[in-house]
């Protein structure tokens, strides 16, 4: 029953933990290509070849490289041969972060995706179709069911071998941060022991035109918090956290990743596109997810800032970050790895999440491949060269069109 | 566990602005009229019912958010204004209000626009249109509308997703983020949409419009209906059939009685209904079908819903509702609502009327 529901009697919230993390990037498929790539700030950016942007101002963006062979095996053919590239990277990674967890196949284990998209490319042909030729109706009433994100959704279930409810949340560039916070308290609050949760989304025209037409992509390349930055990259990916409280993973004798300590998500209603110039909502997040995990701007080790590379977003966050960490802004390292993979949209959240738990496993920061001049009104340290680090806390910013600000707080596991 | 009260209602519905406006359509029980909708590139029409023209300006598109925004927005916005235009306001500041809207096929009037002129020439695609294409746009905006709202959450499903906003909402209270919740369900048409819903099943008719329920934990808010369950989310998956999904809500749901109404989401089609006529086959009290008679509203018909089971208790017509939500292709969710605890102070009338009542 979702409600009532019995509340088991717990004296304080559980703990949560990672114990499986899947990622899908421009840099690679699974977690080594992905820590190698981010450690080194590489860039992927090249042409876009997935569909015509001959007349768009920007021509390039990151593309994901998809294996030929999926793990599908649980899978219909017809499941399979339905799989367009956003359901393809969500299964990707949903395979590797099952995986890497040990979970088995079980009943009752929600899952929670952000996307923004969710299978926009088959919806684009579903469009061309209708209108180019409209009485050809052969894989229509297919394509009016797969574009949808629940969909998928559902199609990860099949393939992984389990269900539950499915729950998509598109809180625009947010989603990702918002489903994995969404699962932190299903887990908090006794609503279920593990949680599948993550985000993912693949590009498409729609919505590389979409970010042109508000001449948004930068013409040259994603310089996050440069002084002379001018735009962002678009990108595509997915990343999935197998999440659970920490008496399940000691249970199971579960490898422990890293634990999720901290969630905040707030709403900044200044305007649909542009946030509060002094980033008063990014602000609130930060210190809402700091409170929870009981952290000062001193625990922080590192933060994995939303970085678009917009004039306006890294202003906002600047300004933000400058306020919540005062005096500790000096020292505190900064990214933002949307330089390397550009913006993944419903899946930058998720993505970014799993780069701060590479850092802490790994102890390294991420730099920014193309700064050049760092922005004069950031307190605080971009990173610029590749650099190992003694990292305990972490912190990952999302903000979204609309005004919702997530801020996540990963905390080492030793 | 808290106990959930009802503390507002609100809708928009091919009968009209406003939840008066739904509960007398459904108290006449008639199928309202369909409106052809040109296909291009088709000689016959499609069938939709529209959302009549309000009779005078909205009021709240003078607010500078909502301005050039989708009629989706617009649906949003008027049903969250309705379901809490009675809540109370300390010193001129509302309470902290969580929001959360659930859409099936979101803003698909600027998404065809945006693309069509994409397709055209990319170059000279409207950067006005886009951002309003974003699913997350309405809820940003109603959010912008109705002030101090912490928290706001855009959920994308299928019908029955409604619940889950629910849901989603009741941890927002109990957890205390918010003192309030209000959740939308809104849907808009056009021909697009009415094409996909053809293809699928063919007798369906499309609809737009919005539903929205305000929740609180405070018994003083209460319109005088008390949340009693909501089922587990029964999702489709290759080992559980819509059927079998339909039949597991049922029986988390008590079996009922003749006093007790059922409020179902059969609408009127042979196919898309199996499930749910099967599962509810048995019932022993009067039921209503809000989409047989306003239409396939997808998600704002899963809010119609809700919000006609409230109204009959509100009422006293009944003193319990169950709500059955077979959705169209993730999952099968029910909710029963009770007679409950009763603020004093009536709830005032939503200040927008239909132009033509059908």
């Amino acid at each position: 029953m979702l409600f009532p529901y019995d509340k088991p009697a717990l004296s304080a919230p559980p703990r949560v933990v990672i114990t499986g993390a899947g990622i899908v990037s421009p840099l690679g498929v699974a977690w080594r290509p992905n820590a190698d790539g981010f450690r080194a700030g590489r860039t992927a950016f090249r042409p876009v070849s997935l569909f015509d942007v001959s007349r768009q101002r920007v021509r390039s963006a990151a593309e994901a490289a998809l294996p030929a062979a999926l793990p599908v095996e649980r899978l219909t053919p017809r499941q399979a041969a339905r799989l367009d590239r956003a359901g393809a990277m969500l299964l990707l990674a949903g395979h590797e972060a099952w995986e890497q967890a040990g979970w088995e196949p079980a009943n009752h284990l929600p899952l929670v995706l952000g996307t923004t998209a969710g299978g926009m490319t088959v919806g684009e042909m579903y469009f061309r179709t209708a209108v180019q030729t409209p009485r050809r109706h052969r894989q229509q009433p297919t394509r009016a069911l797969q574009y949808q994100a629940h969909t998928q959704a559902r199609v990860l279930a099949d393939a992984l071998g389990f269900s539950g409810p499915v729950t998509i949340i598109s809180n625009a560039c947010t989603s990702g941060a918002n489903a994995i916070g969404h699962a932190w308290r299903l887990l908090r609050c006794g609503q279920a022991k593990r949680v599948l949760a993550g985000g993912y989304d693949a590009l498409c025209q729609m919505v590389f035109a979409g970010f042109d037409s508000l001449q948004a992509l930068s013409p040259t390349s994603c310089r996050p918090f440069d002084a002379r930055r001018d735009g962002l990259a678009l990108g595509e990916g997915a990343a999935i956290l197998a999440l659970e409280t920490l008496d399940s993973a000691r249970r199971r004798g579960a490898t422990i990743l890293a634990e999720l300590a901290g969630y905040g998500t707030t709403m900044d209603p200044y305007h649909l596109t542009q946030p509060h110039p002094q980033g008063d909502g990014a602000l609130a997040a930060m210190q809402q997810a700091c409170e929870i995990a009981g952290l000062e701007a001193t625990n922080i080790d590192y933060i994995n800032a939303h970085g678009t590379g917009t004039l306006l977003n890294d202003s906002a966050e600047a300004a933000a970050i400058n306020r919540w960490a005062g005096p500790r802004a000096a020292s505190l390292p900064v990214s933002s790895t949307k330089a390397g993979i550009g913006h993944l949209m419903g899946a930058a959240g998720a993505v970014e999440a799993v780069v701060c738990i590479m850092c802490l496993r790994e102890q390294w920061l991420p730099p920014e491949g193309t700064l050049e001049t760092p922005d004069p009104a950031c307190n605080f340290p971009i990173l610029r060269h590749p650099q190992d680090a003694r990292l305990s806390a972490v912190l990952s910013n999302s903000f979204g069109f609309g005004g919702v600000n997530a801020s996540l707080i990963l905390r080492r596991w030793t | 566990m808290s106990r959930v009260f009802v503390c507002g209602l609100g809708a928009v519905s091919p009968a009209g602005w406003g939840v008066a406006a739904l509960g007398e359509a459904l108290a006449r029980n008639v199928p309202l009229p369909e409106q052809p909708l040109e296909r291009p590139g088709w000689a016959k029409p499609l069938r939709m019912r529209a959302v009549p023209a309000p009779s005078t300006r909205l009021p709240f598109l003078a607010h500078p958010r909502l301005r050039r925004t989708s009629p989706l927005t617009h649906y949003a916005a008027a049903a969250a204004l309705e379901a809490t235009a009675g809540l109370p306001r300390t010193n001129g500041q509302s309470r902290p209000l969580g929001v959360v809207v659930c859409l099936q096929s979101g803003c698909v009037q600027f998404s065809y626009r945006f693309f069509d002129e994409v397709l055209k020439d990319p170059a000279t695609a409207s950067p006005l249109l886009f951002p309003e294409t974003v699913f997350a746009a309405p809820a940003s905006h109603v959010a912008a509308l109705l002030e101090n709202t912490p928290v706001v959450y855009t959920l994308a499903g299928d019908p029955a997703c409604f619940l889950q906003g629910m849901v989603l909402g009741i941890q927002w209270l109990q957890e205390n983020y918010v003192k309030t919740c209000v959740i939308v369900g809104a849907e808009e048409t056009n021909w697009l949409l009415a094409d996909a819903l053809w293809h699928l099943e063919h007798q369906a008719v499309v609809s737009g419009g919005a539903g929205a329920l305000c929740l609180s934990l405070d018994p003083a808010l209460s319109l005088g209906i008390e949340l009693d369950r909501i089922t587990d989310a029964h999702t489709y998956t290759s080992r559980t059939s819509r059927g079998q999904a339909a039949r597991l809500v049922r029986a988390q749901l008590p079996p009922g009685s003749r006093s007790e109404l059922l409020c179902d989401g059969i609408s009127g089609s042979c196919r898309a209904d199996a499930a749910e006529r099967a599962a509810w086959r048995d019932w022993p009290g009067p039921r209503i079908s809000p989409k047989s008679i306003l239409g396939e509203g997808l998600m704002a018909g899963g809010a119609w819903q809700c919000v006609a089971a409230c109204r009959k208790i509100v009422s006293g017509e009944f003193h319990a509702a169950t709500v059955s939500m077979v959705g169209s292709n993730q999952q099968a969710i029910g909710a029963r609502f009770v007679h409950g605890e009763t603020r004093v102070s009536p709830l005032p009338q939503a200040g927008v009327t239909s132009q033509h009542q059908p």
